[in-house]
């Protein structure tokens, strides 16, 4: 018996008694049928799931020096930059990272947004896109207060302060987040405990996000059901195509990592947290601006709050606004300029969250923020009520449009 | 009494950095750490290094430097202990649970000029001088600004009013700077015989911060075009590869 058959034999012998290969590939692997005509914009889901591993792995190698206590973060992440080896390299990884994280993850909703991909029968893997976003950004704004810089402690101070408008129980929730009455030392401890639980709580929901993608298997740039001849096993024909733009996305990653490492952060974290100086200019990282600008442009600060929310918890229900039968804008030219318009509006929206809330900033972000919502509950519904899609292809292999193919209207 | 409970209180006010309501851009400069090749030049660094110790650090910290970072900017061992020694550093307690001084040690961070907080206010008019060992960092266009305020002292404008103790800098955040004038011609004697201008001893300065801000930045920079290098040839490799595997798809 030669080496290499007795390892087989083992291996086998072990996929019998636990059928964890088997799993994998069923998962990720040779036995999950994908459509053939998947574009590269399809490569930003492997590239989320990339950097939620690096940011754990960076994560855990920075939490093994860093230390979560008011009067030693600050000197404790300097002593990551200066004295740790490659510290300096792990963390701009992680600071950094976690911009590229969102950039991705941008990309990837918005993906979703112009495919369709929301649409049934794909609604639940849609929700747990949103959980994860969601879980995100409270991963993230957590890890911001860490370095306990002067924008780690004053946006923490706002964003926890928001809490307060809930009637009743406002206040009540303001002093648990702080664990006293200001934002202190058991804030910091809290808020670095929950930095380390909710990635792991994220890899959970992508779990079950990849499981509900697989009951109806991937969406396509078409938006129709996909024939069993037009899908290609996801290894190792999608394994290759992911690598070439995880190739691209690591070319520009690791430029800014090595050569523009603070340009996505705030000049002002590199001061240690003072709560008697108050900046005069508290802005959150680039990827809560557009829902800062939402929050900001309502003089009410519940409603504010409401908004805020409000604007991401509308994506729970995106697939009952847009009732459209045919799911890629491709197909749906009326659709397709006010996708573009919505993005353009969200751009606008990121610069007004940017700026101080006053003139023409102020203007915009109330424009903005009327046409966010106006898009969700006006544009969408009548869309799928009145927009005639363009004649659809019969499959992914005869995109011959034949006007027969029109869907049911 | 009042004059210091004023002038603290503006410099408390003023020393925000985002505070000007117009944005004043400072001088661009061309810096030796900048770019893709960047690197600090140790001469320069060792010049900063002599203007700090002669001029900025009567008043102002580097709290995150310690002497043995100084072998990074070109000084031996031996001239790292020399130059510790200069410097009494308090130790203790002894047996007899005293303190006591000693000379510096390599391993010692640069000392403070001041005990603490409130004896530099006092020492300073009630400005409190910010440690300079993250500046280059905190500030926006740090290095540039770093160098632009030092050579920013000018007569105020027509009509613009300054508190007592203050100077007028045209790039610092509202002009009013509790800091005065430092930088001008011949204000150190470079140990290298380089003439000391005043802009040329502000250069050597803002490097010196810049380096003690970002003491990796070489290092950063070299490991960074291996790494770049290598994920570009990964692109080129995965490219071909997809390229041959996918047109077995094409000959069905």
């Amino acid at each position: 018996m030669t080496e290499k058959s007795r390892l087989l034999k083992a291996w086998e012998w072990h996929e019998q008694r636990l059928p964890i290969g088997h799993w994998l590939d069923h998962s990720l692997g040779s036995k999950y049928p994908a459509p053939k005509n998947l574009n590269y914009w399809w490569n930003f889901g492997s590239l989320a799931l990339f950097m939620l591993v690096l940011m754990i792995i960076t994560g855990v190698f920075l939490a093994m020096n860093y230390t979560a206590h008011t009067s030693m973060a600050f000197d404790s992440v300097e002593r990551i930059m200066r004295d740790v080896n490659n510290g300096w390299l792990i963390r701009y990884m992680h600071a950094n990272g976690a911009s590229f994280f969102f950039i991705v993850v941008y990309i990837h909703i918005f993906r979703g947004l112009y495919y369709g991909s929301y649409k049934p029968p794909r609604e639940v893997l849609w929700w747990m896109g949103v959980i994860i976003y969601l879980l995100m950004m409270a991963t993230a704004f957590m890890g911001y207060v860490l370095p306990w810089g002067q924008m780690s402690f004053w946006g923490a101070t706002v964003i926890t302060n928001l809490f307060s408008a809930i009637p009743g129980v406002g206040d009540a929730i303001v002093t648990l987040l702080w664990g006293g009455f200001s934002v202190d030392n058991p804030t910091l401890n809290r808020f670095f405990a929950l930095h380390y639980l909710l990635p792991f709580v994220i890899v959970g929901v992508v779990v079950l996000h990849v499981w509900a993608l697989h009951i109806p298997g991937s969406n396509n740039p078409l938006g129709i059901e996909a024939a069993p001849a037009d899908k290609i096993p996801f290894f190792p024909y999608y394994y290759a195509k992911d690598a070439v733009g995880l190739g691209v996305f690591l070319v520009v990653m690791f430029a800014v990592v090595f050569w523009l490492p603070n340009a996505m952060g705030h000049p002002l974290n590199y001061e240690k947290a003072n709560p008697l100086v108050t900046p005069p200019h508290i802005v959150p990282e680039w990827y809560y601006l557009p829902f800062y600008a939402i929050l900001r442009a309502i003089p009410d600060k519940l409603l504010g709050v409401i908004a805020m929310f409000g604007s991401i918890l509308i994506l729970f229900v995106l697939p009952w606004l847009d009732r459209h039968p045919v799911r890629s804008a491709t197909f749906r030219p009326i659709f397709k300029i006010f996708f573009w318009v919505f993005l353009a509006n969200g751009i606008m929206l990121g610069w007004c969250g940017s700026q101080l809330a006053e003139g023409l900033p102020l203007i915009l972000s109330r424009v903005g923020t009327f046409w966010y919502f106006f898009h969700f509950i006006v544009l969408l519904p009548l869309l799928s009520w009145v927009e005639t899609p363009k004649p659809l292809p019969a499959s992914i292999s005869q995109p011959v449009l034949s006007p027969a193919m029109k869907p049911a209207e | 009494m009042r004059k210091i409970v004023l002038a603290a209180a503006a410099a408390f006010v003023l020393s925000s950095p985002v505070m000007a309501a117009e944005e004043i851009k400072p001088m661009k400069r061309t810096w030796t750490f900048d770019g893709v090749f960047g690197k600090f030049d140790k001469q320069q660094l060792q010049r900063g290094f002599q203007v700090y110790k002669e001029v900025c650090a009567s008043c102002h910290s580097v709290q995150y430097l310690a002497f043995r970072n100084l072998q990074d900017i070109g000084y031996s061992e031996d001239q790292v202990k020399v130059i510790a020694a200069e410097y009494q550093v308090q130790d203790g307690p002894d047996e007899n649970g005293d303190m006591f001084d000693r000379p510096g040690r390599a391993s010692d961070r640069i000392p403070k000029p001041f005990a603490n907080e409130q004896l530099a206010r006092a020492s300073n008019g009630g400005a409190l001088p910010p440690d300079l060992s993250l500046m280059t960092k905190a500030r926006e266009d740090g290095p540039n600004y770093v160098f632009s305020l030092m050579m920013g002292y000018t007569e105020p404008p027509k009509g613009f009013e300054i508190l007592p103790g203050m100077s007028y800098n045209t790039y610092f955040p509202g002009h009013q700077i509790g800091m005065p004038q430092q930088i001008t011609d011949d204000r150190v004697t470079y140990a290298d015989g380089t003439k000391a201008s005043a802009e040329q001893i502000a250069s050597d300065v803002t490097a010196f911060l810049h380096w003690a801000a970002e003491p990796k930045l070489e290092v950063r920079h070299a490991t960074g075009i291996r790494v770049v290098l290598f994920a570009l040839l990964f692109t080129v490799l995965a490219f071909f590869y997809k390229r041959r595997l996918w047109a077995r798809l094409e000959k069905h």
